[in-house]
């Protein structure tokens, strides 16, 4: 026997750990960056409140949510009551960012009549025309909900469709901790 | 009914291949002569059920059965007959099937072409082969079956992914198929070989033809993916580096190195090991990618429905085939005595030279199609292996093998002296570079390294392929096949390369707006917006445009760049229109309308593009003449002979005197 | 059947993003600036795609991202500028050139250490068997054996 004939068997091994770790790994789950960073800055136009704007700077000081949904977007409408029940419960202070909700004449209809519909849970909602505050948040795909801290910076990222169980057992914790800590 | 029967026949097959698996394998350890004789029989009988099996999915298909689920998933009634054939392997379940299907066809060849290899090595060659399809058809009855039945039967089916109506991906596949599974023949005789403990010129002559057709199959199947890519993406584009790409391209580096390292195991008796590890690599590769594509661990464009539990249970699979080969490789491999000396200048020398350039290829496309699945369970986050990377690596490898390449064929076996390698090859040495040197400057009149050093490695090779076959002495028709086939395969590389070279460094793209009548001129040739008109055909309708190209005032052709519409549910497609010519084609993709004349365009000049797919023919073609050389049918007479002998004798066979250095 | 029916579709959306070119026009102060921004859609991975850069995508995002390359571009910036915007965004993943660090030190220098290795160990194997006494059996032996076995019935 020769111990230089195991290489192979070896790297086999490795190679099939490797591919069990692949089979329970989402590939197309992209981290964010931004945790632990600024949040990225912008001044938008306001969808609620016509001709005034909001930008990143007016919510320092406090714990806030941002949501990047769409009227077409249909996990948007998924998570809706979801994350209204949240803010409602947790009074927390959410942007609600309306990511490129084109497809009627006039820029935002479709939005307000969706928020008229479902209700409109959101502190503010600001409207992103062209997508470009979307990709200075780094978007993949709405819906996407950021939670930042009291100085503004960016603690968590939850891709996709917000659910109950995620809302109970990891955003209200954070949330709680987030408001107990200094400003 | 009919899918009931080819539900049947693939449980059938499925206890066939069982029976094929275990007993021939274990009558030839036990010495009972009726069990080795099962393999034959099994084989065949497998390979029948498998065709009823398929015959069956097929008919569902021509047939129009939405009552099968498959069948009501990818095809419907409007597509044309030969769609509805090639959307039996269009999708996860169907590839299954004809992966069984050919899978057995190989099984039958070897127990039909093979009645000079001995009883006990055909036993144990053809159970493993049975074993590795008890695997797929298990796969497919418990995880994808293709024949399972919808209780609402719909009136009509989906459709096939537009993107895959079309010829060359009906044949693509199958080819391809054929390549990964042939794969399989040499895996199962070195298993065969490393169970009896004997590895002789008889055996590697055995495996020889079957990995050449294999890896035939391979070149022809990944060159016509390549094809097909270029003109139906729209994108002009003609390799990825997609892992669906790579996994089929490791199969094929490493079945290179095979094909290489069986000509020193069968002319010298040297590199046992070697060439079996490489029969076992060559196979896992294609079973890796196979794993890859369907199990959803990697994004890739032309990813299948991704299925957890289809995923373990190929990862299981894979387990046992790849962990029992490596197993039994371990702890025989020592058996295998090479005998053949060589010294530091030789044939064997260069040949292993050239095989480690190929495996160190092969790792570095595993490497960097595994690293962000490497990364990510490192818990260091995402990243992106692409394109760049794998030229990066590979050009800069492929330019040395290339080198070497041309000296190979005139370097002796067993001892060679560097003096007399350079006396013979000098003249195509000299010639190549200058070659490389004066045509690129007469050409373009400027000085690019990067061609330079593409254009002397396609000189180099086919010059000094060409010198060697004419310095050989006699006749060109009386030279063997396998020389011819060398020789063609060689020359068929250096054109692949020259045609990459070229178009990568000398193609030109643009994005217009043209209105009718509009003229666009791009690399000498001036594009002109003739019209546009509807067309409506059996599966689909689509805007044509016409578009005259022509080059100083002549009008040379005419392309018809489409913009195809499937139906709702389908997203718009692109058909190029390319007028293809030896030393360039002219490629336009038609885009969007852009007010009430006017279309966007891109057009694209591509030179010496199809040398990439010509070259790809020509290897595939040596690959074949050197498969049919007389010498592989002699020894199946011949050792008709001895079979009988060999079975009787290999129980007692002692270390043979054949023994001396190990590999 | 239900979930089935909806992996099948799924996939088919999958695929959706390799069809149908999307033409645009951008215009550049000059031909450096088109190279880069060529150079650089085609080393850009389109983050939402399954695997494309932003020059062969049509998703959405890809345009955007494109956009958003090309204003950085136009603007004045550099190579470096859009990648910085970009993986600061995005993260490496965006890169299909991966960075040389730490991370990817052995996906780069892997493929020369294992060149190396392999052409070391080849070295000395070649001057083992050498060494190693020659087989009983000469060449010329097995040669005569050969030509005897083959010559049988030819």
């Amino acid at each position: 026997m020769n111990k230089k004939f195991f290489i192979p068997l070896i790297a086999f091994a490795a190679l099939a750990g490797l591919m069990l770790f692949g089979l329970s790994n989402d590939p197309k789950l992209i981290p964010s960056p931004f945790i632990g960073k600024p949040a990225p800055e912008f001044n938008l136009p306001r969808l609620d409140k016509p001709g005034e704007t909001l930008s990143v700077d007016d919510m320092k000081g406090k714990v806030w949510i941002l949501n990047l949904w769409a009227s077409w977007c249909v996990s948007c409408r998924a998570e809706h009551r979801v994350l209204s029940d949240l803010i409602a419960k947790e009074k927390i202070p959410t942007v609600g960012l309306n990511y490129k909700d084109y497809g009627t004449e006039d820029y935002g209809d479709a939005a307000k009549q969706w928020l008229d519909t479902l209700g409109n849970p959101y502190y503010a909602v600001v409207i992103d025309k062209d997508g470009m505050a979307g990709i200075d948040w780094g978007v993949v795909g709405v819906p996407e909900t950021f939670i930042m801290d009291k100085k503004g910076i960016v603690r968590y990222k939850f891709t996709g469709p917000v659910y109950q169980e995620a809302v109970d057992k990891t955003l209200i914790p954070l949330l709680e901790k987030l408001r107990k800590e200094e400003g | 009914m009919i899918p009931e029967i080819g539900h049947f026949a693939l449980v059938l097959a499925l206890s066939v291949a069982l029976v094929q698996g275990v007993f021939p394998l274990w009558g030839s350890f036990t010495g009972k002569l009726q069990w080795i004789s099962m393999a034959r029989p099994a084989a065949f009988a497998q390979l029948f059920f498998l065709v009823i099996s398929f015959a069956c999915l097929l008919y569902a298909f021509v047939s129009d059965d939405f009552s099968v689920l498959y069948v009501a998933s990818n095809s419907n009634t409007q597509m044309p007959t030969i769609f509805k054939v090639s959307a039996l392997w269009g999708a996860h379940e169907g590839s299954l099937l004809l992966w069984a299907m050919v899978l057995a066809g190989w099984g039958a060849a070897v127990a039909f072409f093979g009645k000079g290899i001995p009883s006990l090595m055909l036993a144990r060659v053809l159970s493993i082969m049975g074993l590795i399809c008890v695997g797929f058809m298990l796969f497919m009855l418990m995880t994808s079956n293709p024949f399972e039945r919808l209780v609402n039967i719909p009136l009509q089916g989906r459709q096939l992914n537009p993107l895959l109506q079309d010829i060359g991906l009906a044949i693509h596949p199958p080819l391809l198929y054929m390549g990964y599974v042939g794969m399989s023949v040499a895996f199962s005789f070195a298993m065969a070989a490393m169970m009896g403990g004997k590895l002789d010129a008889a055996w590697a002559r055995w495996a020889r033809p079957w990995t050449n057709f294999a890896w035939v199959c391979l070149t022809f199947g990944i060159a016509l993916g390549s094809w097909w890519a270029y003109y139906e993406l729209g994108w002009g584009g003609w390799w990825f580096w997609d892992p669906v790409e790579n996994a089929s391209l490791m199969p094929w580096i490493v079945g290179t190195a095979l094909i290489h390292s069986l000509a020193v195991t069968e002319k010298r008796a040297s590199f046992k090991v070697w060439t079996v590890l490489l029969a076992i690599l060559a196979f896992s590769l294609s079973l890796l990618g196979t794993f890859l594509v369907r199990s959803g661990v990697l994004t890739s464009v032309h990813s299948f429905a991704s299925d957890p539990a289809r995923g373990l249970f190929i990862l299981i699979f894979l387990l046992v085939v790849i962990g029992s080969s490596l197993l039994l490789f371990a702890f025989r491999a020592h058996k295998l005595k090479s005998t053949g000396t060589f010294s530091l200048i030789s044939r064997e020398s260069g040949l292993l030279v050239n095989n480690v350039i190929l495996m160190v290829m092969a790792a570095t496309v595993l490497l960097g199609t595994l690293y962000p699945l490497i990364i990510d369970a490192l818990g260091s986050g995402k990243i992106s292996v692409g394109p760049p990377y794998f030229n990066a690596i590979i050009v800069p490898l492929a330019l040395v093998l290339f080198f070497v390449m041309g000296f190979g064929f005139y370097l002796r076996w067993k001892k060679d002296s560097i003096e007399r390698v350079l006396r013979k090859t000098w003249i195509p040495l000299a010639a190549a570079l200058l070659i490389a040197l004066i045509v690129p400057w007469l050409m373009t009149s400027e000085f690019n390294i990067k061609t330079i050093l593409g254009l002397f490695a396609g000189s180099w090779i086919s010059l000094s392929a060409l010198m060697w076959i004419l310095s050989l002495g006699s006749s060109p028709f009386k030279l063997p096949l396998a020389t011819w086939g060398s020789v063609i395969a060689h020359i068929g590389m250096a054109i692949t390369v020259v045609g990459i070279t070229v178009v990568s460094l000398y193609d030109s793209e643009k994005d217009v707006r043209l209105e009718q009548g509009q003229s666009y001129e791009l690399a000498g040739y001036t594009y002109t917006f003739k019209n546009i008109e509807s067309i409506k055909v059996d599966n689909y309708s689509a805007n044509r445009a016409t578009m005259d190209v022509s080059q100083n005032g002549k009008l040379i052709t005419t392309v018809y760049p489409e913009k195809r519409d499937y139906g709702p549910g389908a997203m718009p497609m692109t058909e190029a229109g390319i007028d293809a010519g030896f030393t360039r084609d002219l490629f336009v993709a038609l885009g969007e309308q852009l007010g009430n004349n006017a279309w966007s365009f891109r057009l694209y000049h591509k030179p010496f593009v199809r040398w990439i797919w010509l070259g790809g023919i020509l290897m595939g073609l040596g690959g074949l003449l050197a498969a049919f050389d007389k010498r592989y049918r002699r020894v199946r007479r011949r050792s008709l002979q001895v079979s009988q002998r060999d079975t009787q004798s290999e129980q007692t066979t002692k270390p043979s005197s054949l023994s001396g250095a190990s590999a | 059947m239900i979930p089935r029916l909806f992996i099948i579709a799924f996939t088919l959306l999958l695929f959706a993003s390799a069809q149908a070119v999307k033409i645009e026009f951008h215009s550049f102060e000059n031909k450096q600036q088109e190279k880069l921004y060529l150079q650089l859609i085609a080393e850009l991975r389109c983050v939402k795609c399954q695997n494309q850069n932003l020059a062969e995508s049509n998703a959405e995002l890809a345009k955007d991202m494109r956009d958003k390359a090309y204003q950085i571009i136009i603007s004045g910036g550099t190579r470096d500028d859009v990648i910085k915007y970009m993986t600061d965004r995005y993260g490496e993943f965006v890169l299909y050139r991966p960075r040389f660090g730490l991370k990817t030190i052995l996906l780069w220098v892997g493929p020369a250490v294992f060149l190396l290795l392999s052409l070391m160990f080849l070295i000395k194997l070649i001057k083992k068997q050498q060494k190693e006494p020659v087989a009983p059996l000469s060449e010329r032996d097995r040669e005569s054996v050969r030509k005897l076995l083959d010559s049988k019935d030819t």
